[in-house]
């Protein structure tokens, strides 16, 4: 064998990279994007079906696009709704990574929600910079926790986590209930569910105010930033993360490699708890400023197409759940100004993820826009 | 019905996989394949059945240009391939298998087994494919699967059948039975092709030989005539020896000691039973057998996938029974598993992840969780030379290597570590002749170099090549051992098929 560090000239050419490298354009942003462009105009079709006017679809996409784009304040609403289904959608996409399936993020938000507004309202006298940080971190490890039962459940003894994880769903939203109907959560003198505010030092603090005070735009987006960089290094920069990989991809290999996949397991479900947990938190500490009863507005369960959507990468994530924020924050403006039902903004995200699941049934409906399949 | 394959040239991004070739398929003929591991024999037959589509050249079907979309098409047109891995619902029997997809109904889509049951048994009589149509198919042995596959292939009605390297998986008895099988299909006017790395195989039973090398046809062979020296040097462009060259074993201390071992299987039926044997340092020992005779469960219960339920194995002075794979691992126990598509690799990662699928835990590839992945791929890249794996990039994905490539990353991977031990089962299955050849050198020098070397194989030419001992395991028990250098293949067969002493 020759001296480290030192190739010669043919192993160097193996160095550069191959044409078929993982990434894929056409497979990563042209489906993607006439996903997108379909499921607009089968929402169109879906909404003259049921009565409503051309010009009144005309005026609703006009609506969308102004609604998610065309302000400043409509972006800052994009960015908003992006921020909570783009932490939860990593968590997602990290248990996808490694071949679980965790079905369990909206609990996971509920309860980090939960914990962040906690320590929110209960440490007085704390200053920003240590209760913002700690109410963040309380969001984090409840969420781990609860996704780490589930973990634990299946690397124990070999339960399946999607029935774990809906289990868990359903006590996570009911414990969230009674805690907001009973002291010390409870805000006192209300005899509604609802929580005690979160004081002004752990709430993450709006970034354009300066600009414009009711510009919702908060630090969460800073967060989502971080984590997705994050979740690309974990995944892809670090020996934890080979392991979710491979332990996905082919567990027995990954046994063979002396990988231990109870281990892989819990820590898989547990960050990605961290992350759903985060998302709550970000949701309590950023917008809501106290928890009620639904407050997660289902961002655990639309984080799950969220990650499908995008691939189950960090960065695919991130767009993703750009995406899903703008037809949030579009579909609020199109019920507004068109009055068409804020239903048909479910429809079209559905129907986006139809697309998007059956990434044939875009090649097939045009087929002229792709090149000619190569191989396989 | 004749096949001409004319002009054909298939790329994959920047490999030419399949140049220009031009080849003739006969009814009434066995066409043997041959070609060095990435010559682009599976490529061409792919194509040849519409799985890929040729960028260039077409294909003629009794003298008439014909284009397939897909492997629907080629089926209609009576092109049939049997993969090397078979494609058989586990949970099935033999009959819903073959009928799958293509179901005979009566009334109401009702599924009508009977009919199915029949017509395998019709099909099974023709050419001498004894099955039971109710056997379910995970319970059959491979050779029996493989029959599956072939009465599938003929179900629908097939006139061109196509094998890629079916008896790589089969013991020789098993080989013997398939040779009759397809004779018989020739017989009956069918055109066959045949693709395996073994030289000998080809000229028993190929009526005509053709040999790609780098994607080109670069020669024919008459089995008559031709000697496995001449195809060897065909196939990889130089003189190919197929004996090892080795000095005697000077073996030193044991390195693995196993004693009075006992394993169970996934049936929970003792499958290792009171085994004892030692390895010691500077020998190779073979271990021989007919496939399922406890082979697998040892090498497992040896590397730690497998827990022993009585007995012992001890690594140096240490007992590491119970030990993890990654310990074992890190005491420098390097391990080929038997099957390298199902545990050697992951074929969705690229061929620098692969290269440190069991070592990234550590220096030089890692430190704490951070891995250093320009050290992984200038490593991998040099170890790819080495070993002569046949690939563009170390950024490829493994999915994208040919099979004998695939192998030889494994191989490749676990002998390029500083290693004590090195347990391989099938280490050359389905690589080519000039690969073997260079493998087994790397096993000898490892061997030279103080290394215990413990092969399991169901060749027996590998084992008496490689091995200084052999011991022959049947039923779970180690029941003879020989003096791998007086060993006769006559003396071995008889022990592997279970004749005491
Ligand atoms: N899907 C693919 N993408 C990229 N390259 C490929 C793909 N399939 C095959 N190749 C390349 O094409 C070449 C021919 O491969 P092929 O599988 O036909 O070889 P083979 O002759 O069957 O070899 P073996 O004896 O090892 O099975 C190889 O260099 C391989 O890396
Ligand atoms: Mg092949």
């Amino acid at each position: 064998m020759s001296e480290p560090g030192k190739l010669d000239g043919f192993s160097q050419d193996l160095l550069k990279r191959a044409v078929s490298d993982r990434f894929d354009a056409e497979e990563m942003i042209l489906v993607p994007l006439l996903a997108v462009a379909m499921a607009l105009a089968f929402g169109a079709i879906v909404m003259l079906a049921t009565g409503v006017s051309l010009t009144a679809v005309g005026q609703s996409y006009v609506a969308l696009f102004t609604g998610s784009l065309g302000s400043i304040n409509a972006v800052s609403e994009t960015l908003t709704a992006a921020a909570p289904l783009t932490l939860a959608a990593l968590g997602i996409a990290l248990g996808f990574r490694a071949g679980l399936f965790n079905i369990g993020a909206e609990g996971q938000v509920l309860l980090g929600g939960m914990a962040a507004v906690v320590v929110g309202f209960a440490l007085t006298d704390t200053p920003a910079w240590i209760h913002l940080p700690l109410a963040l971190l309380a969001g984090a490890i409840a969420g781990a926790i609860w996704a780490g039962i589930a973990g634990w459940l299946k690397a124990a003894t070999g339960a399946h986590e999607v029935i774990t994880t809906i289990m868990l769903n359903l006590i996570a939203m009911r414990l969230v209930d009674y805690l907001l109907r009973n002291p010390p959560v409870q805000k006192p003198g209300r005899a509604d569910p609802i929580s005690q505010s979160v004081l002004p030092s752990a709430e993450l603090p709006r970034l354009l105010s300066f600009i414009d005070p009711n510009l919702r735009v908060h630090a969460g987006i800073l967060l989502v930033i971080a984590a997705v960089l994050f979740v690309y290094w974990l995944l892809f920069r670090t020996t934890t993360g080979f392991e979710f990989r491979a332990a996905g991809s082919n567990p027995d290999a990954a046994r063979y490699a002396g990988m231990k996949s109870g281990m892989i397991i819990v820590l898989v479900m547990a960050t990605a708890g961290a992350l759903a947990g985060l998302a709550g938190a970000n949701q309590v500490l950023g917008v809501l400023g106290r928890a009620s009863p639904g407050f997660s507005g289902g961002a655990g369960f639309d984080a799950i197409a969220v990650a499908l959507l995008g691939r189950s990468h960090p960065v695919g994530v991130l767009l993703a759940g750009l995406l899903f924020g703008a037809l949030q924050a579009g579909g609020r403006e199109m019920q507004v100004e068109a009055g068409v039902s804020i239903d048909l903004i479910a429809i079209i995200q559905a129907l986006v993820i139809v697309f998007m699941a059956a990434p044939t049934l875009v090649r097939a409906t045009i087929p002229w826009v792709f090149r000619k399949e190569a191989g396989r | 019905m004749d096949i001409e394959l004319r002009g054909i040239t298939k790329r994959f991004g920047p490999v030419v996989a399949n140049s220009d070739v031009n080849l003739t398929i006969r009814a009434g003929e066995i066409l043997g394949l041959l070609g060095e591991n990435g010559a682009g024999k599976t490529t061409l037959m792919n194509v040849l059945s519409g799985l890929y589509r040729p960028d260039e050249g077409e294909i003629l079907i009794d003298g008439k240009p014909t284009r397939f979309e897909g492997a629907g098409d080629a089926i209609r047109a009576g092109i049939g391939m049997v993969h090397q891995h078979f494609m058989l619902v586990p949970v099935f029997t033999v009959a819903e298998n073959v009928v799958l997809g293509v179901e005979p109904t009566g009334r109401l889509d009702h599924l009508d087994i009977a009919t199915a049951r029949e017509q395998v048994r019709a099909i099974g009589a023709e050419h001498g494919l004894v099955v039971d149509p109710d056997a379910i198919i995970e319970e059959v042995p491979v050779g029996v699967q493989q029959r599956v596959e072939i009465i599938k292939v003929l179900f629908r009605s097939a006139d061109v059948l196509i094998f890629d390297e079916p008896t790589a998986v089969l013991t020789p008895q098993e080989v013997e039975d398939f040779f009759g099988i397809i004779r018989s299909l020739r017989d009956a006017g069918k055109a066959l092709v045949f693709i395996t790395h073994k030289l000998f195989e080809i000229l028993e039973v190929a009526d005509r030989i053709s040999v790609l090398r780098g994607g080109k046809i670069v020669g024919e062979g008459d089995p008559k005539t031709a000697t496995e020296a001449e195809l060897a040097e065909m196939m990889v462009g130089r003189p190919v020896s197929f004996t090892v060259d080795k000095k005697p074993a000077v073996p030193r201390r044991p390195m693995i000691e196993v004693r009075n071992l006992k394993v169970m299987n996934d049936r929970h039926e003792v499958a290792v039973n009171d085994v004892s044997f030692a390895v010691r340092a500077g020998e190779v020992v073979g271990i021989a057998g007919v496939q399922g005779n406890g082979q697998t469960e040892l090498v497992e219960a040896l590397t730690g996938l497998r827990s022993a339920i009585a007995g012992s194995v001890v690594f140096h002075d240490e007992d590491i029974t119970h030990a993890s794979a990654r310990h074992r691992h890190k005491l420098g126990m390097a391990h080929v598993p038997e099957d390298r598509q199902r545990e050697g690799l992951i074929e969705t990662f690229t061929l620098a992840e692969n290269m440190v699928l069991d070592s990234y835990y550590d220096e030089p590839y890692s430190t704490g969780i951070r891995m250093h992945w320009p050290k992984v791929e200038t490593e991998a890249a040099r170890i790819i030379t080495d070993f002569d794996v046949r690939t563009s990039s170390v950024f490829e994905l493994a999915d994208h290597l040919s099979g004998g490539n695939q192998q030889k990353l494994v191989v490749a991977r676990e002998m390029s570590r500083d290693i004590q031990v090195l347990i391989a089962s099938q280490p050359t299955r389905g690589v080519d002749v000039g690969s073997i050849e260079y493998i087994h050198k790397r096993i000898i020098a490892a061997r030279d170099a103080e290394v215990g070397v413990l092969i399991v194989s169901t060749e027996l030419d590998e084992i008496r090549a490689l091995s200084d001992r052999v011991l022959v395991m049947y039923r779970g028990r180690v029941v003879a051992e020989f003096d791998a250098a007086a060993a006769t293949v006559a003396e071995l067969g008889l022990a592997m098929a279970g004749a005491t002493a």
